[in-house]
């Protein structure tokens, strides 16, 4: 194994990367990946959740996790008021106003960056997303900002599952795995229209839009 | 944080490396000072690689409330001087440059780039720079445009108005040639394209529209993409908004459904109307010059100069009204009207010292007209100061001529 690897690197530093034959029938230009190589790739999560790996956590867990992994630092422990979007609710958080966060000194005071569209109470995630797979893919591909990819699965789910039940959407005990995420009953779960997948050159945006 | 950044790009590296593909390492995108205050080059190093006079001073600025970089190191939202801008190609250091969440631009060694198409494909592809530059590419001239470019009344200028849409030469492989040469299945309806930066930014896009026009991307006006453009390999996209048109592309997933990444999450609309209005950008123009900001200076003769584009195609006609659209009259178009691209019009204009109010709309070679704010309510069934502009915003830009030649948005 080790040996491959050297191999590899070399290989890349030489610029010589035709590893598999090449595979593209008309041209014969590219190669083709390995089966390893697309699932190190592959971090695609569809509303099904076809693609999600095994793993488990739970809200409990999550909640340890949003203080160590430093998602507090940048969100609010409690979820919003913190100096990036709310994750959770502050009509539905139960714990209080927001307490400054640890290590971002005079935070607090700044106002949340408005992104494009705004996150605000209404459509933090939880409650906003149709389904609960764009939250667990966000956070596994997107989060912590510094440290992307850096996330276990066990811990992705924990994180979902936290910020899930912090917003009322599962409970506390429920268990968050590759099943029974993409079951979550999301509360805007029918709040969006599918674009038009049957796009056709040459069709207008919208028959009879001035 | 840059400690941690890099530090992260170590690992990455690492671990690709392990695994015989890579991304770049990433660097925080915080040495984007204007050219204006770049200290002045050694002669050998203008001669090497120009720079513009140091008498001009057209700078990208940030979408107001979001410096770039903002507190995070993140690149927002940055808009281009379009009150500055002549022709149809916008230069590649004023492209503006927008991401869905802030990115820290990645700093991409393009021998260790690599595109991978998989999904329901019969045969996988992987694909390095140099794999891509031997197949047959075409250069097309394109406008990308950002959802978020919607006039309100607090804006001052064009650049702030407008700002978000930019023109260039693109030049790169039909993306129908690499997804014919991966052998798509029958089953398949969407496609996922995914960037290499660190937030892996994704969008769904209809299997129709990838195998329509779309193109894998890595010229830009001539030279290789810049930084902020996606380099070194960026998916176009023609006529749709600008989340689309994925920045350091490193992978294309062939599937059967509409995945909702986090990206497309971020326009979802729950009325199909504000759905079909959303992703591809509508009819639009506006006036250049005389613009917001400006100032004439005396009575007389002045060429108004504006941009038009469509994401249906090609601009076929623009009309200018300098009396608040009560009267129209054809503008005249002054470069190609390629499709889905920026076309500059130009029209005559005596200005009598009289207040005024310009504006121009266009229509595209589908015969769909920009609208006004006032059709926009009446298509929705609104009073006009109560309605909004659903999904990419088409309508037409009024700029309004004081008697002592200051102009301001009509807007407002
Ligand atoms: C260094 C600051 C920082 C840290 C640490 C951080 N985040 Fe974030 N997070 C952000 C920013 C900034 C955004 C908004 C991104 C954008 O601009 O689009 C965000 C966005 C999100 C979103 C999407 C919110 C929405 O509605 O769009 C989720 C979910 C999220 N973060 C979860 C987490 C979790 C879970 C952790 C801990 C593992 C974490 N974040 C750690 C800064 C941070």
């Amino acid at each position: 194994m080790a040996s491959r690897r050297l191999l590899l690197v070399v290989m890349v530093v030489l610029g010589l990367c035709q590893i598999g034959t090449a595979q593209s029938p008309t041209y014969g230009v590219g190669r083709a990946p390995t089966a390893e190589e697309i699932r190190a790739w592959d971090i695609s999560i569809s509303p099904t959740g076809k693609e999600l790996p095994p793993g488990r956590g739970t809200a409990k867990e999550g909640a340890q996790l949003y203080v160590q992994k430093g998602c507090a630092g940048c969100h609010g422990r409690t979820g919003w008021g913190g100096r990036a979007p709310v994750l959770i609710s502050s009509k539905i958080s139960k714990d209080g106003p927001p307490v400054p966060a640890n290590g971002m000194a005079g935070m607090a005071h700044e106002p949340p960056p408005c992104l494009a569209p705004c996150v605000n109470d209404a459509n933090a995630m939880a409650i906003h997303s149709p389904f609960a797979t764009v939250i667990w893919d966000y956070i596994n591909r997107g989060m912590p900002i510094g440290k992307e990819g850096t996330l276990t699965p066990n811990e992705v789910y924990a994180l979902t599952a936290f910020i899930l039940y912090k917003n009322e959407v599962i409970k506390e005990g429920d268990v968050l795995d590759e099943l029974s995420l993409p079951k979550v009953k999301m509360p805007n779960a029918a709040g969006f229209a599918l674009p038009p997948e049957e796009w056709k050159h040459g069709r207008p945006r919208l028959q009879n839009y001035p | 944080m840059s400690s941690k950044r890099d530090r992260r790009g170590f690992l990455k590296n690492g671990a690709a490396l392990a695994t015989g593909l890579t991304v770049g390492a990433v660097r925080p995108a915080s040495a984007q000072t204007p050219a204006a205050s770049t200290p002045s080059k050694d002669i050998k190093e203008l001669i090497a690689y120009g720079e513009r006079s140091r008498f001009e001073t057209a700078v990208r600025v940030s979408v107001g409330g979001r410096p770039s970089p903002d507190s995070f190191g993140l690149t927002f939202h940055v808009l281009a001087p379009l009150q500055d801008s002549f022709g149809i190609i916008t230069p590649s250091s004023l492209f503006y440059t927008a991401t869905h969440r802030g990115a820290f631009v990645p700093d991409i060694n393009p021998r260790e780039h690599r595109l991978m198409i998989h999904g329901m494909v019969d045969r996988p592809l992987t694909f390095s720079l140099d794999d891509l530059k031997r197949l047959p590419y075409v250069s097309r001239i394109h406008f990308v445009e950002c959802l978020g470019n919607r006039a309100n009344a607090n804006h001052k200028t064009v650049q702030e108005t407008h700002g978000l849409t930019s023109c260039a030469e693109w030049t790169g492989v039909p993306l129908s040639l690499l997804l014919k040469e991966a052998g798509v299945q029958n089953a398949a309806s969407w496609i996922v394209a995914e960037g290499a930066e660190e937030v892996k930014g994704a969008s769904s896009i209809p299997l129709a529209k990838a195998m329509d026009d779309c193109l894998v991307c890595y010229g830009q006006n001539g030279e290789m993409l810049r930084p902020q453009q996606g380099y070194p390999l960026r998916l176009m996209v023609p006529g749709f908004e600008g989340i689309y048109q994925i920045k350091y592309l490193r992978r294309i997933k062939v599937v059967d459904r509409y995945y909702m990444t986090y990206d497309d999450y971020g326009h979802i609309n729950p009325d199909p109307k504000v759905a079909a209005l959303t992703h591809q950008i509508g009819p639009k123009s506006v006036i250049t010059f005389p613009s917001g900001g400006q100032q004439l200076p005396e009575r007389g003769f002045y060429e108004i100069s504006g941009l038009a584009w469509s994401g249906a195609g090609a601009i076929r006609k623009v009309e200018v009204s300098t009396d608040g659209g009560q009267t129209w009259k054809d503008a005249e178009l002054r470069s190609p009207a390629y499709p889905m691209a920026h076309t500059r019009f130009g029209f005559h204009w005596n200005w009598d010292g009289r207040e005024s109010v310009l504006m121009s709309r266009c229509t595209d070679e589908l015969g769909t007209v920009q609208p006004t704010r006032a059709d926009v309510a009446k298509f929705w069934n609104e009073s006009p100061e109560r309605s909004r502009v659903r999904g990419a915003d088409n309508s037409v830009q009024p700029w309004k001529i004081a008697s002592d030649g200051s102009v301001r948005n009509g807007l407002a």
